[in-house]
């Protein structure tokens, strides 16, 4: 495969909330401490990682759309260049866009048409809003309805038709199929498989490792806060291929090898341990996984594990 | 068609128990107070010097020793036959005062109506986007200090300062003194209500901002906000395609509903400035002991304001289009 172009790069990422303790002591709440994600164009990479692990925050912080409170630290280089607050908000909604996870990220006394269209009258934006229900085999008299007036299967085009409005080149999909059908999931992600094959980079975010497998290229495994591994789709054929010990869990905890679980759960962000915060539930422990643990690259992907080889 | 039909058959019968329901409370109240009608409005020295026979008339006159159930009933019967009696202070037809005291009360209410209603909203919009800035801060204290304000404090304190230290508007009443009815303007009478509508508006702002900025805050802080900054739209294109959309529901519903604390406000604030409006025909009413008129004012003022109530609900309907167009799914 000929080498592609990279259009986000994020390095060391963190988020980390403000918070008061009792009214008076001030402490920082590091929900997101060290994510790396790198996306090339045409590339449909997956964040994986169990919910409360700060996976939707990545997504607004990417956007610039993050609480008042909240600081980010790290590096994020969106096409060459460092993404600043200024670049977000001059990007988002044109070259960077997000799908959300359901209808209620519609305003509900707001008509489809005008409100994909962002209220605007021209007729370049109504013909490129016709285009765009066409390809997608929605009616016209689709616009004219509110948001409770669609039905199920309306609302997932509806919301990825929204994400065409611009010209985007980086596609953040955050879980876009909860609750929904296995059909419906293939054709939705169908989609944003299509979106990449044209060139722009998607990022999906989700909960789900099987439905991730099925569509991405590349899986960033996300675990209480911090990537884990990034791994090529083709490693999650055989356990041996990975290079995390909460990956292969993940793996085998998948239907098709045996369900099993391991004990324990994903800590708070409170109660983090020192260095590896899988640490506390991973056999393979030593005192040395409680320093602070580099990702590194082991065979093609990249690993923060100082005992993969 | 039925569905209409069944919403105002529904709304009647709501306004006829609410109605009921007041004028009885009403009656109640007046015929346990401990004021003796003639002593009120007599006088004792008058009374003193009256013949038994001349006593005895005026007792009759103001109903003294007619069993109360036999009163009401009497005042309701009248009543439903579109009679609503004769004012015994002011010795014309209920209807005839009520009208007069209304128009001038009305014009009254209605202008701090609006200008609480539309300066309250916009107050309440500024401060709900401006969530915790110093504009916030600033709006929010006004509106908690006024809300914590009675009325009629409020309506001495403007009089003095206006009226008694500026002296730039005038100090009560709805005329100029001692002028004729002929050589009156349209400027004195703006100049007389100047004072009261202010202080009913003032006091009017301060829930209505209160809850505009609720409302405004929960929505900037929604989902669909959130996706909308998602997909680059300026805090502009927000409040005005979203924004403003969400929040004039509720401000509707509470504009309408405001109608009565306007009303209730209106009584103190008329009595204050000697203002000849409803509310102060009420408390002359109440003081007294005129039953017919007194009765007569509370059953229109629970009128108006259950019509504003009902103007609120239809209008919801009309506006919500999960009203509108659910309604004519289901």
């Amino acid at each position: 495969m000929e080498e592609r172009k990279v259009i986000l790069d994020i390095h060391n990422f963190s988020i980390a909330f403000e918070q008061y303790e009792n009214g008076f002591k001030k402490t920082s709440l590091p929900t997101i401490r060290e994510l790396d994600v790198t996306i090339h164009e045409g590339e449909m990479v997956a964040v994986v990682g169990s919910s409360g692990s700060g996976k939707s925050l990545l997504a607004h912080g990417i956007l610039g759309i993050q609480p008042y409170n909240a600081t980010l630290g790290g590096e994020i280089i969106y096409d060459g260049e460092i993404l600043t607050e200024e670049r977000k908000a001059a990007l988002r909604g044109n070259e960077i866009v997000l799908v959300p996870q359901s209808v209620a990220f519609l305003d509900p006394l707001m008509k489809i048409g005008p409100q994909i269209r962002k209220g605007k009258k021209d007729k370049a934006s109504k013909e490129k809003l016709d285009g765009i229900f066409k390809g997608f085999h929605l009616k016209e008299e689709v616009q004219d309805l509110y948001p409770f007036e669609m039905s199920g299967g309306m609302n997932r085009r509806v919301l990825v038709s929204t994400a065409m409005m611009g010209n985007p080149r980086l596609v953040i999909a955050d879980e876009p199929t909860p609750g929904l059908h296995m059909d419906m999931v293939r054709r939705v992600m169908a989609h944003f498989r299509e979106m990449a094959d044209n060139g722009a980079g998607v990022l999906l975010i989700t909960h789900d490792l099987e439905q991730a497998l099925e569509v991405a290229d590349r899986v960033v495994v996300f675990y209480a806060g911090t990537t884990v591994e990034d791994a090529d789709v083709k490693d999650f054929e055989k356990e041996e291929n990975l290079r995390h010990p909460y990956s292969k869990a993940l793996w085998r905890a998948l239907p098709q090898n045996g369900f099993q679980f391991i004990d324990g759960t994903q800590p708070y962000v409170k109660d983090l341990p020192e260095g590896c915060p899988f640490g506390p539930r991973c056999k393979e422990c030593t005192a040395e996984c409680k320093k602070r643990i580099a990702y590194r690259e082991v065979r093609g992907g990249r690993v923060r594990c100082i005992h993969a080889v | 068609m039925r569905h209409h039909l069944l919403f105002i058959g529904k709304n009647l019968i709501r306004m006829i128990l609410l109605l009921f329901g007041v004028s009885v409370a009403a009656f109640i109240l007046v015929s346990v107070s401990p004021i003796d009608p003639l002593q009120a409005n007599v006088g004792q020295a008058a009374l003193g010097s009256m013949s038994v026979e001349q006593i005895e008339k005026l007792q009759d006159y103001w109903g003294v020793g007619q069993p109360p159930l036999q009163r009401f009933l009497a005042w309701a019967s009248d009543f439903f036959r579109g009679d609503m009696g004769i004012s015994l202070l002011y010795r014309q037809p209920v209807l005839e005062v009520i009208k007069v005291k209304l128009a001038n009360s009305l014009w009254l209410m209605c202008i701090a109506w609006v200008i609480s209603g539309v300066v309250g909203f916009v107050l309440g919009i500024i401060s709900g986007l401006k969530k915790d800035t110093w504009i916030d801060k600033l709006i929010k204290g006004y509106s908690l200090l006024i809300a914590s304000t009675p009325a009629f404090w409020l309506a001495l304190v403007l009089l003095m300062v206006f009226a008694v230290w500026l002296k730039v508007l005038p100090i009560g009443l709805s005329v100029p003194i001692g002028m004729e009815a002929s050589g009156v303007t349209i400027g004195d009478k703006i100049q007389h209500a100047i004072l009261p509508a202010l202080t009913l508006s003032i006091t009017g702002i301060s829930n209505i901002t209160l809850h505009t900025r609720e409302k405004m805050i929960d929505i900037m802080e929604s989902d669909y906000v959130l996706f909308a900054r998602a997909r680059g739209e300026s805090t502009w294109s927000i409040v005005k395609n979203h924004g403003l959309r969400n929040v004039i529901l509720p401000a509707l519903t509470l504009q309408f509903g405001s109608i009565s604390e306007i009303f209730g406000g209106s009584v103190l604030v008329e009595q204050i400035f000697s203002y000849p409006g409803l509310g102060q025909a009420a408390v002359t009413a109440g003081t007294g002991s005129d039953v017919p008129l007194l009765l007569g004012i509370t059953v229109i003022s629970a009128a108006i304001v259950f019509g504003g109530n009902l103007i609120a609900n239809v209008l919801y309907g009309i506006v919500d289009p999960r009203i509108r167009r659910g309604g004519k799914r289901s």
